[in-house]
């Protein structure tokens, strides 16, 4: 498949030039339990390269599920039940990562698409070293690469990520928790990924650390241009860092345009409501720091 | 993490659901590292079990297991093997008349034949139920109250206590049970079932103690505990009500391990020759065909009834224990029940309920990505 | 290495504390075993020399001292490896008696432990894995194996395999019909041992395995919900990678470090076991002393069970150390 996408529905707000590199058509997804609960209702999304695309909304909106079905990771009882995802290469051709399947999956994995997980306590094996982790990545993926290779890369990672390359050795709990954070988004750059879904990467640690984590991707991303899916239930935050934002509630998208547009004049009630409900460490109750002024339609509806 | 490494235990679950699962339903980061077998929050309201499994149950309905095959053939076996040993003494002979003819093979008159001496096998297998099983039982509770006292005790007063407690468990842990229940055994000139099934008892809370012992140990900083000491409950009354109950089904677990064990115990001493002195169990009953050759003369009737019932109820207690290790991590349920509702669910839209072209086979992370060779078909 | 200088202590108080119980156990009964003990040897038409009083002293504990002094001489013995002289191998003494039979319990029930553990693992790891399949079903009947009395299955399996069948031989370590004097350094006597020891190793496997393979699987289930497991998978490693290196390590862990636990069950299952087999090796030493009430010879034996048992276990515990970095991290 290589004819130029056509321009979705709800594509608003993206930036002139910008050219598509995953692009989600109508993907359902169901929790098969009884009853049947239905995660993810019909939803179309296009990410551009070197894009950050927030995808914000209140817990339990099917967000998280959503960035998990892109990545061919549900686990049981979820199942994907229709709908298409490509993702379109850098060297010019498109996969189907919805037909991947076996071994071109394990390759297609990390490759052009890594993940980082909620709260990455638990997201490194607690018996083996770091170092250990990282080489299991290019031996799996790069099996070409000499030890020193590994070596070098692995070292050149952390730095990145600001960590000391001496924690090669180290196992996860003797991390700290912003430092485990880094690691595992040092992991996820590894193979120079497209596209990088980061799943509420910062919500379990404390401001100060979120700050740095947040600093670190933004710098990344200038560096390596890749495009990121950042999940959170975060609006403020969202609205500071990425270039288009995404609303779902209830499984759909609701609205889908540039952080300006969304701030400025949101369409959906409930992005409304949403934009109203984060509190200003000045200025009135319900304002925004950025203005200072108050914004919504609902009067003095605090969630 | 504890020095003991005895107390990093041996069922730990991990962070709750799969991550989908618990965020379609309650939103909230995984953040419950449950620390032991007990869930964070009450039983009573298990939110995220909802998500791979029906409605919730509150209450005592939230405690029982889930009704599955195990559990069935598990109660199955083990009521139906008590009901034997309650009622059928009272329909065969006096166990002990032996003026029956000896070593004969089953006959509508004596259904399992009769022993060497003339005594009527059915009879003895009958009363020989009783024995066993009021041994075990016997057995089972001096186990469970002693490892009670010396896991939740020690556990969740911690300090001295603690260590002493917790010395005595972990030594008594590691010495050699039936050895030293033998040693003790071959002491004591006269030997009652109450005697054996204390010296089974004694022997065998050790293992629970340890289980109990990590669990109140990670109770007690929970919060609604915390809740508690911070109201000013007293210790003992905390004990009793809060975190008692919520050990119901480890405690159930561990009592009918122990009786499993006490029988099995109680069957390995008297096959020795050191069990209940005059007493008829099913151990004493091998024990007597060993010593007549039953084994090498083909004579099974009289060897084989007495160690399979024991076989049987034992398979039944522990079928049980697999069902209420089910409820205690209810993810050994819910984990294969999920592969198997996807597998199902893939099986229909390809078999005829398409919901869009491009459903059909998709496989998504399970069994059969792990095979790697084959798709599903 | 404070958790290995913690775990040492604490074996060497339990050898203590093991030694001290085989003290005290006589002392404990009600009668008067020593008193029992000397009437049953003259009833056995054995005179009581001087050197046997001694012996017997060293057991029971002089009449006229106290209990401590009994207590630090009988210390004193033991770490002299003076335990005493059997009357039922009269003059034996003990511990030549049990230096004979210790190398085929170890050697019989160490092998038998290390299959039955190994293959517990492996087949719970597995059927872990394949969480949800047909594979499920294995799990009744290992449970059913679980609970069925070792020397039950014993005696199943001799009258078998060795009366029915005659494929093995009913009784003993090895012919002890063609080595006349006793074990040999020979290719064929080992046949022999082999050959004997099949049907008890295979009632030690068999009964034990069960355990171990459900205990495994469900901690397999478990660890397989794992976040670094997800993680893994995202990463895109191998199937066979993280089955080993991310799961079943990980899930193994408690199985290692419950293996005390559950050794002393298989322990317990082979000393009847011994028996029913007429194995040469500590288990039948101790129910043959039982049997004759030799208490010397007894006490003995359970002292080198429980000696080897906390041996086994200490060993586990190291290893358990070296596995799981956290303990070396945190202790």
């Amino acid at each position: 498949m290589s004819a130029v996408p056509t321009k979705p529905a709800g594509d608003a707000g993206v930036a002139p030039g910008a050219v598509p590199v995953l692009t989600a058509r109508n993907v359902s997804i169901e929790y098969q339990v009884d009853p049947v609960v239905k995660a993810v209702k019909d939803v179309s999304l296009t990410l551009h390269r070197g894009e950050i695309l927030g995808l914000a909304g209140e817990s339990g909106c099917g967000k998280t599920t959503l960035a998990y079905g892109l990545n061919q990771l549900l686990k049981p009882p979820a199942l994907r039940t229709s709908g298409e995802i490509v993702l379109h290469d850098k060297d010019g051709h498109d996969i189907d990562v919805a037909a991947l399947s076996g071994e071109r999956l394990r390759a297609f994995r990390w490759d052009k698409i890594s993940m980082v997980f909620q709260g990455a306590m638990n997201s490194l094996n607690p018996v083996i070293t770091v170092k250990a982790q990282l080489f299991d990545v290019f031996d799996t993926h790069r099996p070409g690469m000499s030890k020193k290779e590994k070596l070098a890369r692995s070292r050149e990672l952390l730095e990145l990520v600001g960590v000391d390359p001496n924690r090669l050795n180290s196992f996860a709990h003797e991390l700290s928790g912003g430092m485990r954070q880094r690691v595992m988004i040092a992991m996820a750059l590894a193979l120079n990924p497209q596209v990088m879904i980061m799943d509420e990467p910062t919500t379990a640690l404390d401001v100060v650390v979120q700050r740095g984590i947040i600093r670190e991707i933004m710098r990344l991303r200038e560096q390596l241009d890749f495009a990121v899916v950042f999940i959170t239930h975060d609006l403020p935050m969202l609205l500071e860092i990425s270039d288009r934002i995404a609303v779902m509630l209830r499984g759909e998208i609701v609205e889908l345009n540039s952080s300006e547009n969304i701030y400025e004049a949101p369409q959906h009630e409930y992005t409304r409501k949403l934009l109203a409900s984060f509190p200003s460490l000045t200025g009135e109750r319900g304002s925004f720091v950025r203005t200072g002024s108050g914004t919504g339609d609902d009067t003095g509806e605090v969630a | 993490m504890p020095d003991d490494i005895r107390d990093a235990e041996t069922v730990t679950p991990a962070v709750d659901a799969a991550p989908s699962a618990s965020v379609v339903v309650d939103g909230l980061p995984p953040q419950n590292h449950t620390q032991g077998i007990v869930p964070d929050v009450p039983i009573t309201t298990p939110d995220h079990v909802v998500a791979a499994g029906p409605a919730p149950k509150r209450g005592l309905r939230a405690m029982l297991p889930p009704f599955s095959g195990k559990l069935l053939i598990g109660l199955i076996l083990t009521l139906g093997i008590l009901l034997f040993a309650v009622l059928a003494p009272l329909l065969s002979q006096d166990p002990r008349y032996l003026k029956n003819a000896s070593r004969l093979p089953p006959s509508s008159e004596h259904l399992l034949g009769t022993t060497a001496s003339g005594a009527d096998i059915f009879a003895q297998l009958a009363h020989g139920g009783l024995g066993s099983l009021m041994v075990g039982l016997l057995a089972g509770i001096i186990a469970v109250v002693l490892s009670l006292f010396f896991g939740v005790v020690s556990g969740y007063t911690g300090g001295w206590t603690n260590d002493l407690l917790s010395f005595v468990t972990n030594v008594m842990l590691v010495i050699p049970g039936l050895p030293l229940i033998i040693v003790i055994s071959a002491y004591l000139e006269s030997r009652s079932l109450v005697v054996i099934a204390l010296v089974l008892g004694l022997t065998g809370w050790a293992g629970g103690a340890v289980v109990l012992r990590s669990q109140a140990k990670s109770l007690r900083s929970r919060d609604y505990v915390s809740a508690a000491r911070v109201a000013g409950e007293k210790s003992g009354r905390i004990i009793l009500v809060e975190i008692l109950p919520n050990l119901l089904p480890l405690l159930t677990a561990q009592f009918l391990g122990a009786v499993l064990l006490a029988i099995l115990g109680e069957a390995g001493l008297s096959y020795l020759g050191l069990g209940p002195s005059g007493s008829i169990t099913w151990g004493t009953m091998l024990s007597e065909a060993r010593a007549q050759n039953a084994f090498l003369d083909g004579s099974w009737w009289w060897y084989v009834p007495p160690g399979l019932l024991i076989a049987l109820f034992g398979c039944g207690l522990a079928l049980l224990n697999f069902s209420i290790d089910e409820i205690i991590n209810p993810r050994l349920r819910t984990a294969p029940a999920a592969v198997k509702s996807v597998r199902v669910a893939r099986k229909n839209r390809r078999a005829g309920k398409p919901a869009g072209p491009t459903a059909s086979t998709r496989p998504s992370l399970d069994a059969s990505t792990r095979d790697d060779e084959k798709v599903n078909a | 290495m404070r958790f290995f200088a913690r775990r040492i202590t604490f074996y060497l108080i339990t050898l203590w504390a093991a030694i001290s119980l085989n003290f005290a156990i006589p002392k404990m009964m009600p009668g008067d075993p020593k008193q029992l003990f000397m009437e049953k040897l003259m009833r056995k038409g054995i005179e009581i020399t001087p050197g046997m009083q001694k012996s017997i002293d060293l057991l029971f504990g002089e009449d006229d001292s106290s209990l401590w002094d009994q207590y630090v001489s009988y210390l004193n013995n033991i770490f002299h490896g003076n335990l005493g002289v059997s009357t039922t191998f009269f003059p034996k003494p003990v511990t030549e008696l049990i230096a004979a039979a210790l190398p085929w319990t170890l050697g019989l029930m160490g092998i038998a432990t290390i299959i039955s553990f190994v293959l517990g693992i492996a087949g719970g790891a597995w059927v872990g894995w394949k969480r949800g399949t047909w594979v499920d079903h294995v799990i009744p009947a290992s449970t059913l194996l679980q609970a069925l009395p070792y020397f039950w299955l014993a005696l199943i399996l001799i009258s078998t395999f060795a009366v029915t069948l005659q494929w093995f031989p009913v009784i003993g370590g090895y012919d002890i019909f063609s080595y006349d004097y006793g074990p040999e350094w020979s290719w064929s006597f080992v046949g022999s041992v082999i050959y004997h020891g099949t049907l008890p190793a295979m009632t030690i496997i068999i009964s034990s395995v069960g355990g171990w393979l459900l205990g495994m699987r469900n901690m397999m289930v478990a660890t397989l919900s794992e976040d670094y497991i997800t993680t893994a998978e995202a990463k895109g490693l191998r199937p066979m990678r993280i089955a080993r290196t991310y799961a079943t390590r990980n899930a193994a862990l408690p199985s290692i470090a419950g293996f005390g636990i559950s050794l002393g069950f298989v322990v317990a299952g082979s000393v009847v076991m011994e028996e029913v087999f007429s194995y040469p090796g500590l288990g039948k030493l101790l129910f043959d002393a039982v049997r004759e009430n030799d208490y010397a010879l007894m006490q003995g034996v359970f002292l080198v069970i429980t000696v080897a048992v906390l041996a086994a276990n200490f060993i586990m515990d190291m290893i358990y150390g070296f596995i799981d970095p956290r303990t070396r991290h945190n202790a």
